[in-house]
């Protein structure tokens, strides 16, 4: 780690600090830390502070914060930010019935890959992923990373409604969908897990650092597992 | 308490207050008024504390009768207001008789206008916002916008009184056609080529249709970018201009996505979010860029007139 980093404005009322350019999970675990420093400082105006792959943006208000303060707060975190701090990672287990209706594009990316579609829920399931960070929609974590051979890029017309539990493939990501939504990533699977769900006391299933498995199950369990009115709306081939 | 039945809903009509902030880190957008200003005015106007919820009425406003006497004000866009058959004034406060229909009428200027009532809209709060997030479902009344039949619950307690607070002059100046809209260049407008800020700076886009409460797409000349890379995805705080592969701008707004991964290459300024907040398709937008000792001083000053 250099002893410098550029904080840069966006706009009157956030602040950026870049720690790399590269998709690492080492880099992505020093983010993680120098937003949870910083928010623990609970410094006056900070409205929000959100970590990224690399960087991590803080939101204040501008008629309350102590702007050079605030900045040289995100400069020494960002400059000191040392991922042993982080609570070791929580592991989730993911459930997935990879294939047919529930994973239309699985023949897909097995074309893609020049495999089999077995050979690809193999490497799909074989890996274990960072949660590098959370978008898109809410509850939304982004996965890496997704081997190289089976990394296919996502759809050039993205599909009116992915039902929620739809796991999918973007290049180098992967994810699953919390809710229904448009969406415009390779879908090989689904699993039964909420990953979102606004009612419950914990909405939010991952946190960036978390660590994601999935392990392949086949329907009649995906089938037992997901609600009566979530379970006629696989998104087809 | 109930306060309201909703007899038309209006084009789109949302509950919002000032937002849900701290959840972006797990993918939970800000949402709340697009227009900050004229909403804080509203809950001003009827002595509400600023957490106080109030009604985000879209181009179109609903038809209102009220359950039971209240008070209600309108502040932001200039709509013909009617209660029953009246003619009622825009940022006043007005007594609203058990049974009395309150109607919005022809728009004559601005976007969006916001409905106070006394203690504000009663939704239930999830973490710790009532405001609606329109794309995910999530927060004010069920996390839509208004339907026939709905009814709106208010917080007034039977003791409170509506102080009568006269307004001083406008807060906002609501935009005519279009605005020139004040950005801080940045955070990346390395990305950007030097002839496609340029471009940015000196063009008159137009707000297409594609525009709605995450974002306004707008359309003119395109703004070239230094490369084709695209940089990592991370935050896009309200107000990021990002410059996709098209070159056509993306204002992002209250509803827009945490995260993004195009070239952001300015962001509006805090006291000129609630003015793009007003326009809406089919107006212009210009951007003019200022610097941060600018952009506080207009915010001062906001502040300052909406806390006279």
């Amino acid at each position: 780690m250099t002893g410098s980093v550029e904080v840069r404005t966006a706009g009157d009322s956030a602040l950026v600090v870049e720690l790399g350019t590269e998709l690492d999970p080492g880099l992505n675990a020093r983010v993680i830390a120098c937003a949870a420093g910083l928010r623990d400082e609970r410094i006056r105006g900070v409205r929000d502070v959100i970590s990224s792959y690399a960087a991590v943006t803080v939101c204040y208000d501008p008629l309350r914060t102590d702007l050079d303060a605030l900045t040289e707060a995100l400069t020494r975190h960002a400059v000191s930010a040392d991922a042993s701090v982080n609570a070791p990672p929580r592991v989730h287990e993911v459930p997935v019935c990879y294939g047919g209706a529930n994973g239309p594009d699985l023949e897909l990316v097995a074309g893609f890959a020049g495999c089999s579609a077995d050979e690809v829920v193999r490497r799909h399931s074989e890996t274990s992923y960072r949660v590098y960070l959370l978008g898109f929609v809410p509850g939304f974590a982004y996965l890496g990373r997704v081997g190289d051979r089976i990394a296919m890029p996502r759809r050039r017309t993205p599909r009116m409604r992915v039902p929620a539990g739809a796991v999918g493939i973007a290049g180098g990501q992967t994810g699953i969908y919390p809710y229904p939504t448009p969406g415009g990533w390779q879908l090989i699977g689904r699993t039964p897990l909420r990953v979102f769900d606004a009612a419950r006391d914990e909405p939010f299933l991952f946190a960036p650092g978390d660590t994601v498995r999935f392990l392949p199950i086949d329907e009649a369990t995906l089938l037992a597992s997901l609600d009566e009115d979530e379970a006629g709306t696989a998104p087809g081939a | 308490m109930m306060a309201l039945r909703v007899d038309k809903p209006g084009m789109l009509s949302t509950v919002q207050d000032l937002g849900r902030w701290g959840y972006q880190n797990l993918g939970v957008p800000v949402a709340g008024p697009m227009d900050r200003c004229s909403h804080r005015l509203a809950n001003v106007l009827l002595g509400n504390p600023p957490e106080a919820a109030t009604l985000e009425v879209t181009l179109i406003g609903p038809e209102l009768t009220a359950e039971r006497r209240t008070h209600l004000v309108v502040t932001g866009a200039e709509f013909d207001l009617f209660l029953d058959d009246a003619t009622v004034p825009t940022g006043v406060p007005l007594n609203v008789p058990a049974g009395s229909r309150f109607r919005f009428g022809r728009r004559r200027r601005g976007a969006r206008a916001y409905v106070a009532v006394p203690g504000g809209f009663d939704v239930p709060i999830w973490l710790g916002s009532r405001a609606t997030h329109l794309p995910s479902g999530l927060g004010g009344l069920a996390g839509r916008a208004l339907v026939a039949g709905d009814c709106l619950g208010s917080r007034e307690t039977a003791a409170a009184a509506v102080p009568t607070v006269r307004r001083r002059g406008p807060v906002l100046a609501l935009p005519e056609g279009g605005a020139r809209i004040r950005v801080m260049l940045g955070p990346q407008e390395a990305l950007c080529a030097p002839e496609g800020i340029e471009t940015f700076r000196t063009t008159r886009y137009a707000v297409t249709d594609r525009s709605d409460r995450m974002g306004y797409r707008l359309s003119g000349p395109a703004v070239t970018l230094a490369s084709s890379a695209e940089p990592l995805s991370d935050a896009t705080p309200t107000g990021t201009v990002q410059i996709p592969g098209s070159g056509q701008p993306i204002v992002l707004m209250a509803d827009g996505q945490t995260t993004g991964g195009y070239p952001k290459l300015a962001t509006v300024i805090s006291a000129d979010l609630p003015v793009a907040g007003q326009l809406g398709p089919g107006d212009w937008m210009e951007f003019a860029v200022c610097d941060r000792a600018a952009a506080l001083r207009a915010l001062i000053a906001q502040e300052q007139a909406l806390l006279a």
